[in-house]
């Protein structure tokens, strides 16, 4: 059997086959470690994976000087559980819908002190962004305010209890969606796209990301932390958890979204799609689904083959729209055999 | 220099020589001419070193005042009414963080039914929230208590709000001394946050606190709350040896002496109580008036001090506790010894005049015994209105 590995890109193997340079955040001794050990978090945290990532990255580009801005949620709760505190960045956390508000006001303050050498990023989950947190967030991204906002998005209020968000995907179970009855779970809305949201604002910078791509991810904070203005990236950070998912899967379960197209991964600036990553592997998204438990009633012997079926329909909606299945040009594989 | 201008007008050009880094605002009658004055001398560059944020709610207003603030800016907003109540879950997290952010509330009525004039109902629904309430008499007073606000704030890290009666003085003409900027420097020195969000020496503000220690931080709220009393009063003193004027400081007492008769007011109806004070003792008639200048914290001893001997309390209550009777009066009484009598009357909702006629009757029947005791009594209600509308009522459930 021939095993491909690749030096960079989303099969990439590890970074001790890369240059130093082109390294991950995380492999460097001299890393900030913004978040650093000792948190709460559930075992297979898809969001402390990324907020780690994400804040690494963006301390090593601002040199340091950078703050935070916290919106209420699992990452707030398991980090600051008083006397303790695992930030090692200066960390700043008010209420669940106004942390983009917050970071515009942290923002203007060093601006109007002469201290805008100090960059902000603002970090919230997909409730304290798609719904709660919008109005403040539309505000931040109109008046192009100078933050970087990420959302951690696990589709769904998983620090209290699992209920369902503006960003929980149709047909999941949630606390507050149940499959019972003739209910199918969590209601086939129109959905609730907020990077399409931010790209209408035309705002500088625009990109999602998984945790099952963390080079791809570093690229991108460090690219929005390169620019100024409003941005916005929105990272798809499982939770085994909310979704019923081995803590093992976390990392698979990310790259799973991707491939069927219900995730797609992508770059905007000033509202113009600039770049996709395509999806070399495929799937149906029925792959993707069957491992959560949040979808199992679709897969029981009086399963719903319709609701997959309308799933896979949303998927190939988003990869034509983004044009995911074009091929693109495969970095150089290295090839070994294995016994 | 006295001269005539716009009460709005005269405290956002104050509070622009109180040299704000960040103003957050989002514009409501009656506090409208206050954010445009502002963002005028912004955008004029006759205010520098400062951003106006134009945020799209007032709840996003006050959260940038709470990051502006953590930041180590000092932080300015203003709003009224409906405003402060989108901004109620922000208003005790700027409190319990301990941030100094300045608040102009242009003091007006909470609907339904929808009302854009003035009583207190707005202030008094937030007076648990950590926030020092202070309550200008006259425009004047507004003008000096904003100096005195962000002086008061920064030394007790606490946020302040001051209260001035919206359309009677944000929109009132009158003469008004608006202090110099070296004057305003001299008497407020550069604002020193307590700790702010430094990236050379990080902090965590803003962390989840349980049932282990929630209650400590609560008393320490408390306590630092009574505290800042002595700071409003010290604060009041410095004003007046900088300024050479009486302005601000937690009660104003007029005529109260030997009074058999006090009205209790705040805001604006001190003027035209003192008036009506005049007035019946000219005619021998021993009444006086207490305002409160200071509602939160509230001062106990100086409001015991002043109505100490006094046999009857008259509290003008320009916001009810619907349910339970009188905000206001229930705090006077905290403070009453055994021998006052303490008479809530409602007077002056959502706009409706607060007359000298109105005061002196009170006063006179006060005097006459004829005000009700222990009952929350609407002296300017329209009986034969409330009596059609109960028959009405009556007409639709009979059978």
């Amino acid at each position: 059997m021939t095993t491909q590995l690749y030096q960079i890109g989303t099969y990439a193997a590890g970074n001790r086959l890369l240059d130093p340079d082109d390294r991950t955040e995380q492999s460097r001794d001299d890393r900030t470690n913004a978040i650093t050990s000792g948190h709460r978090a559930c075992r297979g945290c898809g969001e402390a994976l990324a907020a780690r990532v994400v804040l690494d990255s963006a301390m090593r580009a601002a040199g340091g000087r950078m703050v935070t801005v916290n919106a209420t949620g699992c990452l707030e709760v398991f980090s600051t559980p008083y006397p303790e505190s695992a930030w090692q960045v200066p960390w700043l956390h008010s209420l669940f819908g106004n942390a983009a508000a917050v970071a515009s006001g942290v923002a203007a303050s060093l601006r109007a002190t002469g201290r805008d050498d100090i960059r902000v990023v603002c970090q919230a989950g997909d409730g304290g962004t798609v719904d709660i947190g919008m109005g403040c967030l539309s505000g931040m991204f109109e008046r192009n305010d100078d933050v970087l906002f990420v959302c951690y998005d696990n589709q769904g209020y998983m620090n209290t209890g699992v209920q369902r968000s503006g960003a929980t995907p149709p047909a999941a179970s949630t606390a507050t969606t149940r499959p019972v009855g003739t209910s199918v779970g969590n209601a086939f809305g129109t959905g609730k796209s907020l990077p399409l949201i931010a790209m209408a604002h035309e705002i500088p910078y625009v990109a999602t990301a998984t945790v099952a791509d963390l080079h791809d991810l570093e690229a991108k904070v460090v690219k929005a932390m390169g620019m100024h203005g409003a941005r916005y990236l929105h990272v798809l950070v499982p939770c085994p958890l909310g979704w019923g998912t081995a803590s093992a899967e976390t990392i698979r379960q990310a790259r799973l979204a991707t491939q069927c197209g219900l995730f797609p991964v992508f770059e905007a600036e000033r509202g113009v799609v600039t770049a996709t990553t395509a999806i070399r592997h495929r799937i149906p998204v029925e792959d993707y689904l069957r491992p959560q438990k949040r979808f199992a009633h679709l897969f029981r012997s009086d399963g719903r083959a319709d609701v997959v079926a309308a799933l896979q329909d949303r998927a190939d909606r988003y990869i034509a729209r983004f044009g995911l299945a074009e091929p693109t040009e495969p970095s150089e594989p290295i090839e070994e055999e294995s016994s | 220099m006295r001269r005539q201008i716009e009460g709005s007008k005269a405290v956002a050009e104050t509070v622009a020589r109180c040299r704000p880094a960040v103003v957050a605002a989002y514009p409501i009658s009656p506090q409208t001419h206050i954010v445009e004055r502002l963002s005028e001398l912004v955008a004029s560059a006759d205010l520098t070193g400062c951003e106006y944020l134009m945020v799209e709610s007032e709840f996003g207003a006050l959260s940038a005042c709470i990051g502006a603030s953590a930041a180590g800016g000092r932080t300015y907003t203003a709003t009224s009414s409906q405003g402060l109540l989108f901004m109620a879950e922000a208003l005790p997290n700027a409190s319990g963080l301990g941030l100094p952010i300045v608040m102009t509330l242009a003091n007006r009525a909470i609907g339904a039914p929808i009302n854009i004039w003035n009583d207190h109902s707005d202030a008094l629904s937030q007076r648990d929230a950590g926030w020092l309430q202070l309550f200008a008499s006259s425009n004047q007073e507004a003008v000096d208590l904003h100096v005195q606000a962000f002086a008061i704030a920064e030394r007790t890290s606490l946020p302040v709000m001051v209260c001035m009666d919206g359309f009677v003085l944000t929109h009132a003409m009158e003469a008004i001394d608006v202090p110099d900027q070296d004057e305003v420097d001299a008497f407020l020195p550069a604002f020193r946050p307590r700790q702010w969000l430094d990236p050379d020496s990080p902090v965590t503000i803003g962390a989840m606190v349980g049932p282990d220690a929630f209650t400590e931080v609560k008393y320490l709220m408390a306590r630092s709350q009574i505290e800042a009393l002595d700071t409003v009063a010290e604060v009041a003193a410095e004003f007046g040896s900088a300024f050479g004027r009486d302005s601000g400081g937690l009660v104003r007492p007029y005529r109260t002496d030997d009074a058999e008769v006090v009205l209790v007011v705040m805001g604006s109806t001190f003027g035209s109580a003192q008036d009506v004070v005049d007035e019946l003792r000219a005619d021998g008639v021993r009444v006086g008036v207490l305002a409160i200048t200071c509602y939160r914290p509230w001062p106990f001893d100086e409001v015991r001090e002043a109505l100490r001997g006094i046999p009857r309390a008259v509290v003008v209550n320009r916001a009810i506790s619907v349910g339970a009777g009188s905000v206001l009066g229930r705090d006077v009484r905290l403070s009453a010894e055994p021998g006052t009598d303490v008479l809530d009357v409602v007077l002056g909702l959502g706009g409706r005049p607060v007359t000298r006629a109105a005061l002196r009757g009170l006063l006179v029947d006060a005097l006459a015994g004829q005000l009700p005791l222990d009952e929350l009594y609407f002296a300017d209600l329209d009986h034969e209105v409330i009596a059609d509308q109960l028959d009405r009522d009556r007409e639709e459930v009979a059978p």
